[in-house]
């Protein structure tokens, strides 16, 4: 029998990758694994080899995605020729070579079972209280090629237990099978190598080096790979056994990176969730937000539909909710805004745009609930709403150069950060246009081009030759934040340097939800697929896929970002629909309350209590993402779809919620994921004329000392809620300051801007002289709410706490 | 001989049978005792101390045939400790519709947490009551042993209980136990 595989672990063919499929196709070479004459690549492993003729050799350090270390000596197999028994893990074959494994060969048996017994001299056999158990290579392995008995009658080895290597992750030092998996890790994918094995023989551990505990935003990764439960995390300890769950695979709903998860639950509670095994997005990893953020699922839930009545909230039954939005809304029809959210499915942000454009006949729609501008409007309509994958997670690994505008992946897009990581590892040149260079551009071997917030329009347009060549290469890619809102001129300049020098331009928002909600069209101006609202054809297109006449469709762009809040502020919006949106995230979250405040009608769906339940007329509860089936889309435009956790929950998702008000108010919406995906799925991207592209003139950064910020992985985020072992492993909330100015400021700085002051540690960085960097929204520091702030707002420091 | 008609041949059997031991029991005004080795209810079994055996592994949960067990661990902490070690069982649930009293689960358990009982009355008018709650379950305190929550003998390790060198609770715990407490106030 003779196996051929051209490309078993090479990239999809229908990558455009820079002539891998062709390496990979040439160069085939002829092996002989347990008796089966097989072709494979070149560099093949001889346990990757055995894998493809379904051979499994044990194995605890060998991992696809790390650098093989051949550590645990687990996998030992017999090599023709060879005197002694080689770790199959780290054998290369080369042609003509013959292997045998446990199958056919007693030298591999004997010496694994060897392996097997000496791994077990030291191990406590602690598995009625490890996590592991139920799910542990070393128990599996242990009994398919262990000896049944061990010879060993001497004492183990003891260690304290279980010591905590950060907030999160627990080590149990004695049950480690020192395979150096995690250590690998933290240091080949994540760049935190903040956890070594230390000591020899027996004694040999992991550990932290003396008081810096394993500072990682990835670090759940370890405790996923850690072949045994030497590994665990606090949130799951003892909690189930692997028989317990239902295993269900989703996509995570925190940002825009995303990642395929796997969310297990036991008895209709989310026990843990895991990075999944996609290769073309987040390959085996995820962040640690992603992994352990999921408590405030069942966290300050509102649980029934309420209206208002003699100013306060009541209890209702959802017709008689139904019945009263309806009534509010169809009152103020043409004259509503919609806020849509960042955090919706591509479904629901698709039922916003199309209730607010047919039942709501208005086109004041946003689902920016953040800083937002007009020219970052423009630019996400001409550019990315509904347009092709302009530039994949593949893309950024074979880039020669990327360069990143108002982005800090490691904070906000994470596996952006990771893949970043891995090209730059193999030669790709990382630019960051910002105010300072951070610890995860230096992971990345980056370079700072250096721009003053405010400035980084400037700074774009004169760039120096040498990155222009370096952005003119094939391939070369663009990453744009979405902080590029808060700088005037940057989207145009990038907009510029992207048709200048050919590179690729990708918008990698933060939210799980942007990317869909501007593909769904749920932003003035703009209808589903990237349709201009201003376009007769489109609309046209849209007003037959939706049953209605074209004329009835809005045909004048509305307001949108600050000036729909000040529109309701003044009373020139009569009613607010709000898709739970967070009002403290806006860039002025005073504006954003007087808004709600001063409607004369809001209808809020929402599933958490929030600022805005306080202010709506009717409240409508809807299903958070385990208890509805839908679809995010991430920053490269690749659907995300997810089944739901829960199938008998009661709650109901933002789209049929909305379809009954309409059917209320006698219009009508598609209410379940399978014909919104239809009907969208019909519609299609649209091929016409796209809206202009923003030409606005670059901005100057303000005099004085500016602020920097963005959000943190790890923040006051409500999504976070409920998991404190998660918040302490948060970054400490601090301000960043170059030398010279923290040599002139001492330990601590207070920092006041237009609405107020906060006092913060001082941490000296790489950032520009006469800017402070803080966390936008931070335990102890939340620039909208505190200072009044925005990147680039001019602010007073001055030494020590607060005068 | 003659045939006996076949209604007389039928009473044969009992009037032979009046003259047998009477094997009828007079449950349930008398009570008669199982045999030793007879599978009745489990019993959640307490170290020397008070302390409880089961460490919340599921192994029972596991190795039960009819599905009838449900287990959750949690940590021990300073403040609260039930079992000697990091982790304990904070849900125990036994669902006696479902056990078909195989004994399994004890076999399966690694602490000798779990065992049964000879008790064998377990009828009841509702499903619900016919699922066990850890608190069902427990053994009674004996003398010496102090009810949980309270902190290992002074000095004493897990292993000192595995290895069962724990011979019951020490002054200490007697005072520390806000059971017991509980128990001298009233
Ligand atoms: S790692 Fe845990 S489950 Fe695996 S063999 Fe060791 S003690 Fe048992
Ligand atoms: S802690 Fe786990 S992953 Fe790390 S070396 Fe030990 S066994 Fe391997
Ligand atoms: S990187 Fe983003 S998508 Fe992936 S797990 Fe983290 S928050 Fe979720
Ligand atoms: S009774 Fe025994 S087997 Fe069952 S959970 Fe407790 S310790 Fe484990
Ligand atoms: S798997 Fe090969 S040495 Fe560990």
């Amino acid at each position: 029998m003779t196996v051929t595989n051209n490309a078993p672990s090479g990239p999809s063919p229908d990558v455009a990758g820079a002539g891998t499929d062709v390496e990979v196709a040439v160069d085939l070479i002829t092996v002989v694994v347990d008796g089966v004459e097989m072709r494979v690549p070149k560099g093949t492993l001889a346990i990757r080899a055995a894998e493809q003729l379904g051979i499994e050799v044990p194995r605890f350090c060998d991992h696809p995605l790390l650098d093989p270390v051949a550590a645990c000596r687990a996998c030992l197999i017999e090599v023709e020729g060879m005197p002694k028994p080689q770790p199959a893990c780290a054998q290369v074959l080369s042609d003509g070579m013959e292997v045998r494994t446990q199958y056919s060969s007693e030298v591999a048996r004997v010496a694994q079972e060897g392996v097997m017994e000496f791994l077990l001299l030291n191990h406590p056999l602690d598995c009625p209280v490890c996590d592991k158990g139920g799910e542990c290579p070393l128990q599996n392995q242990a009994m398919s090629v262990g000896r049944p008995e061990s010879r060993f009658t001497g004492a183990k080895r003891e260690f304290e237990k279980p010591i905590n290597v950060s907030a999160q992750v627990l080590l149990d030092r004695e049950r480690c099978v020192s395979c150096a998996r995690c250590t690998r890790f933290a240091e080949q994918i994540a760049g935190d190598p903040m956890i070594e094995l230390l000591e020899r023989g027996a004694k040999q551990q992991v550990g932290t080096a003396a008081d810096e505990p394993f500072d990682s935003y990835f670090s759940g990764n370890t405790v996923q790979i850690c072949p045994v439960g030497a590994l665990t995390s606090a949130s799951y300890r003892f909690r189930s056994r692997p028989f317990d769950l239902v295993s269900v695979p989703t996509a995570c709903e925190h940002c825009a990176s995303g990642c395929s998860l796997r969310t297990d639950y036991r008895r209709g509670v989310v026990t843990r969730r895991l990075a999944w095994d996609d290769p073309d997005v987040n390959e085996e990893w995820n962040c640690d937000k992603g992994r352990f953020a999921f408590a405030y699922l069942n966290q300050g839930r509102i649980e029934s539909p309420m209206i208002r009545e003699h100013g306060s909230l009541r209890v209702a039954s959802w017709p008689e909710a139904i019945d009263a939005a309806a009534r509010g809304l169809a009152t103020a029809r043409g004259s509503v805004g919609v806020l849509v959210g960042g955090r919706s499915t591509v479904e629901d942000a698709y039922a916003y745009s199309r209730f607010a454009r047919t039942a709501l006949a208005t086109d004041h729609i946003d689902f920016r609930a953040r800083q937002g501008s007009a020219e970052e409007a423009a630019f996400l309509s001409s550019k990315v709403a509904g347009a092709p994958v302009s530039a994949a997670y593949d893309d950024l690994e074979s880039a020669p150069a990327v360069l990143l505008v108002s982005l800090e992946p490691e904070d906000e897009s994470p596996i952006v950060f990771l893949r970043l990581r891995k090209a730059a590892r193999a030669g790709t040149q990382v630019l960051s246009v910002g105010a300072t260079a951070t610890r995860s551009l230096g992971k990345m071997s980056g370079r700072l081009v250096s721009a003053r917030p405010g400035d980084e329009a400037n700074a774009l347009r004169s760039l120096d030759d040498e990155t222009r060549a370096l952005l003119g290469q094939p391939g070369a890619v663009i990453l744009v934040g979405e902080r590029i809102a808060g700088s005037v001129g940057a989207a145009s300049a990038v907009l510029e340097l992207a048709r200048e020098t050919g590179a690729a331009l990708a918008w990698v928002p933060r939210r799980s939800g942007e990317r869909g909600a501007l593909d769904a069209g749920a932003l003035a101006g703009l209808l589903p697929g990237g349709r201009p609202l201003t376009d007769e054809q489109a609309r046209r297109d849209v007003a037959a896929a939706w049953g209605v006449e074209a004329a009835d469709l809005p045909s004048e762009p509305g307001l949108i970002g600050a000036d729909l809040l000040e529109a309701a502020r003044d009373g020139r919006l009569s009613a607010l629909v709000v898709g739970g949106v967070e009002l403290a995230d806006f860039a002025d979250p005073g504006l954003a309350v007087a808004a709600v405040e001063n409607a004369d009608f809001v209808v809020s769906l929402e599933n958490h209590h929030s600022a805005v339940t306080e202010l709506a007329d009717v409240v409508l509860p809807v299903a958070v993402v385990t208890e509805k089936s839908g679809t995010f889309v991430n920053w490269e435009g690749r659907p995300r779809p997810f089944g739901q956790v829960f199938r008998d929950a009661l709650t109901m998702s933002d789209a049929r919620v909305l379809a009954m008000v309409a059917e209320a108010m006698g219009s009508s919406l598609p209410a379940d994921v399978a014909s919104i995906r239809k009907e969208m799925g019909a519609l299609g991207p649209w091929t016409g004329a796209r809206t202009p592209a923003p030409d606005t003139a670059p901005g100057a950064s303000a005099d004085g000392v500016v602020i920097a910020s963005w959000r943190q992985l790890l923040d006051s985020g409500l999504m976070q809620e409920g998991e404190p072992h998660l918040a302490a492993t948060a970054r400490p909330t601090v301000a960043i300051v170059s030398a010279s100015m923290a040599a002139a400021l001492g330990e601590t700085v207070t920092i006041s801007g237009p609405a107020g002051s906060v006092t913060l540690p001082v941490v000296t960085g790489d950032v520009l002289d006469r800017v402070v960097w803080v966390p936008t929204n931070s335990p102890g520091c939340h620039i909208h709410a505190d200072l009044g702030a925005v990147p680039g707002t001019p602010v007073q420091l001055s030494a020590g706490g607060a005068a | 001989m003659p045939e006996l008609p076949q209604a007389v041949r039928g009473f044969g059997v009992t009037f032979l049978t009046m003259f047998k031991k009477v094997v009828t029991e007079q449950y349930p005004e008398q009570k008669v005792p199982p045999k030793p080795r007879f599978h009745g209810r489990h019993q959640l079994n307490r170290w020397a101390d008070g302390l409880e055996k089961c460490v919340g592994c599921e192994l029972c949960a596991w190795a039960c045939p009819a599905d009838a067990i449900f287990v959750e661990g949690a940590d021990n902490s300073d403040q609260e400790r039930f079992s000697p070690g990091e982790r304990y069982g904070r849900v125990y649930q036994i669902n006696y519709l479902r056990c078909i009293f195989c004994g399994l689960c004890i076999e399966a358990c690694p602490t000798r947490a779990l065992t049964m009982t000879n008790e064998y009355e377990l009828a009841d008018d509702s499903r619900a009551k016919l699922i066990y709650e850890k608190k069902d379950l427990l053994a009674p305190l004996l003398p010496g042993m102090v009810a949980p929550p309270h902190e290992m003998v002074p000095g004493t390790t897990e292993r000192d209980y595995y290895a069962n060198t724990v011979k019951g609770a020490s002054p200490e715990q007697v005072t520390t136990s806000p059971a017991e407490a509980e128990e001298v106030a009233s």
